[in-house]
């Protein structure tokens, strides 16, 4: 093919199985992740129609959204997450794929663990029941949540029927400036596109700021990507993925590497790709943001106020802010730095890797936890939590009054018993501030791992620039 | 798949942006390995006061639209979690058609899997939807997918698009996964030649 091409063009010709009159596409799954939620009833499916699944050996199960965050020896206390858990532990022995429990030290949150594992690769496809599969994109790899039916047509079939999405480029220029990280500059994207604004779109971010980021950065705004609205997120793949990637327990090895290096490199965008909408920000001008309302668009600076909906046109979105300010207890020109907190959960698919945990170490190292409040940390996996006790970050944690636990979804979305108490107001590291979703008629801020912690020793937001100083 | 009937129902206004599938259906009511039974769960933060009883001011509990199977919405509905629990809730309710300006994707495309039909209309149609259901049970929607139409009760029409494939598997009751099996020597002859070219997956 001649034309030039995005990332995301590239990696769907290559999985194309066929193509229909009809404008659908038959497409190859590479990677299919699965985890306890979203899979039970595609397994029955399997089991009521006497399928089989057809690539046990691409296809990872591990459990994460139901387990406690405490000792877990002696099993699982709550009887339907138990269910759920021996529900997959059970499938995944009748259909031979491999399975991590919650005692293993592989086991995590399943965005946390791909990458960790080498299972996610550069200009694969991946799926998952789960919307923040758009994490894997930070390594040039196409990967799309879906709901459980498609699970379903994965297992029996190793391919899902697509249309194509629409290419849009989300640029950042410019150097972040300290303490402003990879979560303010993705909650800043969304402030500016809105909570559907990618719909029907696959975002390539690209320019200086991002290729400046970790691959734990890059991941933290490939996470959110669908908290855009966005079909997948993706980053083309340069020497930081590679490195990342190699000599992990699933990735290429020897020749292979070399060759597969060469295959990813050949992916990223052509010069003159076509993109069918383009946005710009400046990273430089980012300030560490906090979100205020129901909804992750609902992004202000930490020196900013609590806006007004008044001032909106369109009745029905100037209701629905209005009701989020009722929700979350909040009146109009609030300074955000005057909102006090109950709670700090520094965790999730979002910010629970072994960087994020080393920006909170950074900033509460010699500081105590507010008396006011609890706070917790999870590590996003066994191994995340591993590696932080080697660095010694844990006696960090702990000597600041963090809760130290095992990994998980936790409190990210309350499945398990870490949730917040009805009015509760919450500084969270997580991806979503949906009513309820942290407990019900708990109360989330959204803000990066950093601004967590500067809350947690404050009691309130402030600006981790002037914190740190 | 149960294949999609037109339907003449009370339609049920929710004029709200960005319904997330979390206040559709709250994260202890995805615990279930089960399909079936969800309609308790929708919107249940919203439908029921903190001692169990109904609270009478949320929309579905007002008696003029208990028996609505069709909700009107504002922009963005059906964002945030990829979980298939929300049109499943729904369905188990009675709703078969949800109206906005827009879906996000992964709900959109649960809907399909599922028999029910969101529609996609412009700001102008959906905002006089939303004034047609104010007028409560006197007003009824008929929905028509054959023809793409929706129908007032005073017998204005609204002409819908809805992508080729997605209506006739609706219409049709269609199970896609014995559809994509039917490819099988096709998905062969892929595996064939990835493991040559790119070993390494």
């Amino acid at each position: 093919m001649s034309k030039s091409r995005t990332i995301y063009d590239k990696i769907w010709d290559d999985h194309l199985v066929n193509t229909n009159d009809d404008g659908t596409s038959l497409i190859y799954i590479d990677r299919h992740l699965v985890h306890e939620v979203t899979s039970p009833q595609a397994f029955e499916g399997l089991r009521m129609t006497k399928r089989k699944v057809r690539c046990p050996e691409k296809t990872l199960a591990v459990v994460d959204h139901n387990v406690p965050t405490t000792d877990r020896k002696n099993g699982i206390e709550d009887e339907e997450s138990r269910i759920q858990v021996e529900a997959l532990e059970k499938n995944c022995k009748e259909f031979g794929v491999e399975y991590f429990n919650e005692l293993d030290i592989r086991q995590g949150i399943v965005h946390v663990v791909g990458p960790e594992q080498g299972f996610t690769l550069p200009g694969t496809t991946i799926m998952c029941g789960d919307s923040h599969t758009s994490t894997h994109g930070a390594f040039g790899a196409l990967a799309m949540g879906i709901g459980t039916s498609e699970v379903e047509h994965i297992l029996a079939t190793q391919t899902l029927i697509q249309r194509k999405a629409k290419n849009f480029r989300v640029n950042v220029g410019g150097t972040a400036p300290d303490g402003v990280t990879a979560k303010d500059i993705i909650l800043s994207i969304i402030g500016e596109i809105g909570a559907g604004g990618g719909t029907g779109s696959v975002i390539e971010y690209t320019g200086k700021a991002i290729s400046d980021l970790s691959m734990e950065g890059r991941m933290t705004v490939c996470n959110m990507s669908i908290e855009g609205g966005a079909r997948a997120g993706l980053i083309g793949p340069d020497e930081k993925t590679f490195s990342y990637i190699k000599d992990r327990p699933r990735s290429p090895k020897g020749d292979d590497f070399d060759r597969a290096v060469d295959y990813w490199n050949a992916l990223n965008s052509d010069k003159d790709a076509y993109f069918d909408r383009d946005v710009y920000l400046d990273a430089a001008a980012l300030p560490p943001v906090v979100t205020w309302g129901t909804s992750p668009e609902d992004v202000v600076s930490i020196n900013g106020e609590v806006p007004d909906p008044e001032g909106i046109d369109d009745e029905i979105r100037k209701e629905t802010k209005k009701s989020a300010l009722e929700y979350m207890d909040l009146k109009p020109g609030t300074k955000i730095k005057d909102i006090e907190l109950d709670v700090i959960f520094i965790g999730s698919c979002t910010n629970g890797r072994i960087e994020d945990l080393r920006e909170v170490a950074k900033v509460v190292e010699g500081h105590h936890v507010n008396e006011n409040l609890n706070a917790m940390i999870v590590p996003g996996s066994g191994l995340v939590k591993e590696q932080a006790i080697n660095e010694g970050l844990d006696k960090i944690f702990m000597a600041a009054g963090f809760e130290w636990r095992e990994p998980g979804c936790s409190m990210c979305l309350a499945m398990n018993p870490d949730k917040l108490l009805p009015g509760q107001r919450c500084a969270s590291t997580s991806n979503r501030n949906f009513e309820g979703r942290q407990g019900f008629r708990g109360r989330t801020h959204l803000v990066s791992p950093a601004m967590a912690a500067a809350a947690a020793i404050a009691g309130r937001f402030v600006d981790v620039r002037d914190f740190v100083k | 798949m149960e294949k999609f009937k037109n339907i003449t129902a009370v339609a049920a206004p929710l004029p709200e942006v960005n319904v997330d599938t979390d206040k559709i259906i709250p994260k202890q009511y995805l615990k279930t390995i089960e399909r079936t039974g969800l309609g308790k769960g929708l919107f249940s933060e919203l439908r029921y006061n903190d001692d169990g009883t109904e609270n009478e001011d949320f929309v579905l509990n007002k008696s003029q639209y208990r028996n609505a199977k069709i909700l009107v919405a504002g922009d963005n509905f059906g964002c945030g979690s990829s979980r298939e629990h929300a049109p499943w809730a729904l369905l188990d309710y009675g709703i078969k058609v949800v109206i906005s300006t827009s879906f996000a994707d992964i709900f959109y495309n649960n809907c399909f899997k599922n028999g029910m039909l969101p529609i996609v209309l412009d700001e102008t149609e959906v905002s006089l939807l939303m004034e047609e259901t104010e007028r409560g049970s006197n007003a009824t929607l008929t929905v028509d997918l054959e023809s793409q139409e929706i129908t007032t009760s005073d017998g204005n029409k609204i002409n819908f698009k809805i992508d080729k494939f997605l209506k006739h598997c609706l219409l049709n009751g269609l199970d896609d996964i014995a559809l994509t099996l039917e490819k099988n020597s096709e998905i062969r002859s892929y595996e064939d030649k990835i493991k040559s070219q790119r070993p390494w997956v």
